[in-house]
């Protein structure tokens, strides 16, 4: 049941009609060793910029704490090859022209771009977003687009908990748990588990 | 060449064929249109974590172009794509939608199936004749409680005794166990109903303890893209290492059947056609009995398209001419779910690959509704993940850390209902199309009716009122909508029946036109019931394999 939710939540951002043809094929990149490519290198639609764009967006939703952040479990390249390999083109055109209408607050905001801004000033202009796709959703009708940031902020969500650096250090992880105890004891700290 | 015997099929229903013919001596040809998969080797993707996987599990454009029905529900997934058909090579026509859900390979579904294993009772076999949907079952419970006990026995059914007589109790192995909200909700219903109603753990074909040779479950939840511990039920698991055992078995992967031959003089079917899948070269086998265990529909069509010789235009064993008729499935995804309150210092350990479920109380024991028979429901209880909303929480480190702990408790139901066996709901053969093997395909032309959207309202409110009941708060009802298919407990089409006039098979699953020919998959069944029918095909198919030895040795077929 769990899992059924979470892939009915993203399937609200996943509908769309085919494409057709998969010609990107960015999941034939190694996108693990992304920062030791050239600047030239792509992962589907995306470029290394954008890459390192959107792993910094998805460190500021989930940042380092006491376990690590987003952009140390790839999340930035984990999005690219998604929105490239599985979303639709509408979806897709949304995103990327998303990511420009961040650019642009950015500027606007804080006078440069997003990657040469602080983090208390990533936090601000995220949150401000983030409050801005909540509220979208509140009065959002049938036939609605997405918004581009619930759009990255579901996908840092899904990328970071089932990357390995999520599932096994910020969740628990157990590969082959070998029983199944119905009641065990929890206590507020405890981690969920993962995987 | 000749057999003692062929099976077509090599999934849930042609695995015990083929057991049960090889272990009385009968050399058995097992006929597979897909190719092998060996057990552990071949499940390529058992071991794998989820990151390991580039896209986590979901589809990519590419995957759903080729596979526009099997993306269409959340079995088909980048878990386990290798198991599922590539739509495109075997099209179909959906009169009205119908989720065709197949694997070409050996052990067909069995690999991929929900494992939930539950007997059907008398309720059940009386249903038709009582209320005059379908014709009478020519069986009744008593005819099939010893071939349970054997099936059972073998498989390895995990659950608890519980003496309903709705749901007979079976030769279980220990059952698992409820987390502790499914354990006050259970007792909960149990004391507001009086035990009218009652919430058990799932019977599940998972092994609680080492069986037959086979490991014990391991709780990984990862079922569906094959056991390395053999710890599930599956042909490969269990019956097929059987059948090898006995030195009697052939099997000829990448055999596609596409008609049964029929000797008018004898009339007695002779043998089969088949296609090789990869080179599509045709060759004849020959057998003194032939057991369809295609699947529902595929044998269906098999039976359906065996008109060339001895002058049967309307198929096989269709006198009746019911042949592809009354199609029947379960109907699904309503019910309710809320919070539980009051658990925060609880979790549970491993990932069960179980839930809990409520057998059928509508229209039994006095109860009466104004629709006919009746649902189960199967759900549920665990604690919300990082996918939940704090709609509250400010994105960052706080909110990364909240989301690394588990989140509220939540319950939820989901009814399984029966539906009612109609003969207009039927498939037949669409000559203007072919498959890619130069097949003619089905025509599906089903739909759910008013007695089954009626009992929908109860599964949905019945939920509800059973949560609330039990001090779940926040209760909300959902009906997801359910097209014929989706269950994929598809059965019916070729129906077991007292009377040749108006049925296909008789009581031991044997054609009335052809007796050396036995369906023993969905497509005999009379009736749907409301229980996840895998169990009583194992079952049902074990019967008509001991009965057709004996009347070979009768001489008979």
């Amino acid at each position: 049941m769990k899992r059924r939710e979470a892939i009915q939540r993203l399937s609200t951002v996943l509908g769309g009609t085919l494409l057709g043809a998969d010609s990107l094929l960015a999941r034939q990149i190694d996108w693990e060793s992304i920062e030791t490519l050239p600047e030239s290198a792509r992962i589907g639609l995306f470029g290394k910029r954008q890459i390192r764009l959107l792993n910094e967006i998805a460190d500021t939703i989930l940042p380092e704490t006491d376990t690590p952040g987003a952009k140390a479990a790839k999340v930035g390249q984990f999005m690219a090859v998604i929105v490239s390999d599985c979303w639709e083109k509408d979806d897709q055109e949304l995103f990327l022209a998303g990511l420009v209408a961040l650019e642009e607050r950015c500027k606007k905001t804080f006078g440069k771009p997003f990657l040469r801004c602080t983090p208390q000033q990533r936090h601000a202009l995220l949150v401000e977003l983030d409050e801005e796709q909540k509220e979208y959703y509140r009065n959002i009708k049938d036939g609605d687009p997405p918004h581009y940031f619930r759009q990255m902020k579901d996908l840092t969500l899904w990328g970071y908990f089932t990357s390995e650096i999520g599932a096994t250090q910020a969740l628990r992880f157990v590969d082959i748990p070998g029983r199944y105890e119905g009641c065990i004891p929890y206590e507020k700290g405890d981690r969920a588990w993962g995987g | 060449m000749t057999y003692d015997a062929i099976v077509i099929g090599s999934g849930i229903s042609g695995g015990w064929a083929a057991k049960e013919l090889t272990e009385k001596g009968l050399k058995v040809l097992l006929l597979e249109r897909g190719r092998n998969i060996q057990h552990v080797t071949d499940y390529t993707t058992a071991s794998k974590k989820v990151w390991e996987f580039p896209h986590r599990g979901q589809l990519t454009r590419a995957m759903k172009a080729n596979h526009p029905v099997q993306q269409r529900d959340y079995p088909y997934s980048e878990f386990n794509p290798e198991f599922w058909v590539d739509d495109l090579e075997c099209p179909y026509t959906e009169v009205k939608r119908f989720d065709w859900y197949r694997g070409f390979h050996v052990g067909g579904k069995s690999l991929m199936w929900a494992r939930q294993s539950y007997r059907w009772s008398d309720f059940d076999f009386e249903a038709n004749a009582k209320d005059g949907y379908g014709v009478d079952w020519p069986i009744r419970y008593a005819d099939l409680a010893p071939w349970y006990d054997h099936v059972e026995s073998f498989a390895g059914i995990s659950g608890s005794l519980e003496g309903m007589p709705q749901l007979p109790d079976g030769q279980f192995l220990p059952p698992m166990e409820m987390n502790c909200v499914e354990k006050d909700v259970a007792a909960r219903i149990k004391k507001h109903y009086e035990d009218r109603r009652r919430m058990i753990i799932g019977r599940s074909a998972n092994l609680t303890q080492p069986h037959n040779g086979r490991g014990n479950c391991q709780f990984r939840n990862l079922c569906s893209r094959g056991c390395p511990f053999g710890a599930y039920f599956s042909t490969q698991s269990s019956t097929m290492p059987a059948a090898v055992k006995t030195g009697n078995l052939t099997l000829r992967p990448f055999s596609l059947v596409n008609q049964i031959l029929y000797d008018k003089n004898k009339k007695r079917a002779r043998g089969v056609l088949v296609i090789d899948a990869e080179t599509l070269e045709t060759q004849e086998y020959e057998a003194k009995v032939i057991f369809v265990c295609a699947s529902t529909l595929a044998s269906t069509f098999l039976l359906l398209n065996s008109i060339e010789e001895g002058g049967l235009p309307d198929g096989l064993g269709n006198s009746s001419g019911q042949l592809g008729h009354n199609l029947m499935d379960h109907h699904f995804r309503c019910g309710a779910w809320g919070k539980a309150e009051g658990y925060e210092d609880q979790y549970f350990y491993g990932r069960r690959p179980n839930g809990v479920y409520i057998p059928r109380f509508r229209n039994l024991f006095g109860d009466t509704r104004e629709y006919l028979r009746g649902f189960g429901y199967q759900g549920a209880a665990g604690r919300e993940g990082w996918s939940r909303e704090i709609g509250e929480m400010q994105i960052g480190g706080a909110f990364k850390d909240a989301l690394s702990e588990p989140g509220h408790w939540t319950m939820g139901l989901g009814g399984f209902g029966e539906m009612l066996p109609y003969s207009e709901n039927r498939v037949y053969i669409d000559k203007l199309k072919k498959d890619k093997w130069g097949q003619h395909v089905l025509a599906i032309d089903c739909e759910l009716k008013d007695n089954e959207h009626k009992m929908r309202e109860d599964m949905k409110n019945d939920a509800a009122e059973m949560l609330e009941a039990a001090g779940i708060k926040d209760v909300q009802t959902y009906d997801s909508g359910s097209f014929p298919g989706m269950a994929i407990h598809e059965m019916g089409t070729a129906r077991m029946g007292h009377d040749p006039k108006t049925s296909v098979l008789n009581g031991w699953n044997q054609m009335h036109d052809v007796p050396n020919v036995f369906v023993t998959d969905g497509s005999c069944m009379a009736s749907s019931a409301c229980q996840n029918p895998s169990l009583t095909y194992m079952a049902i198919t074990a019967r008509a394999a001991n009965f057709a030895v004996d009347e070979l040795k009768k001489g008979n077929l």
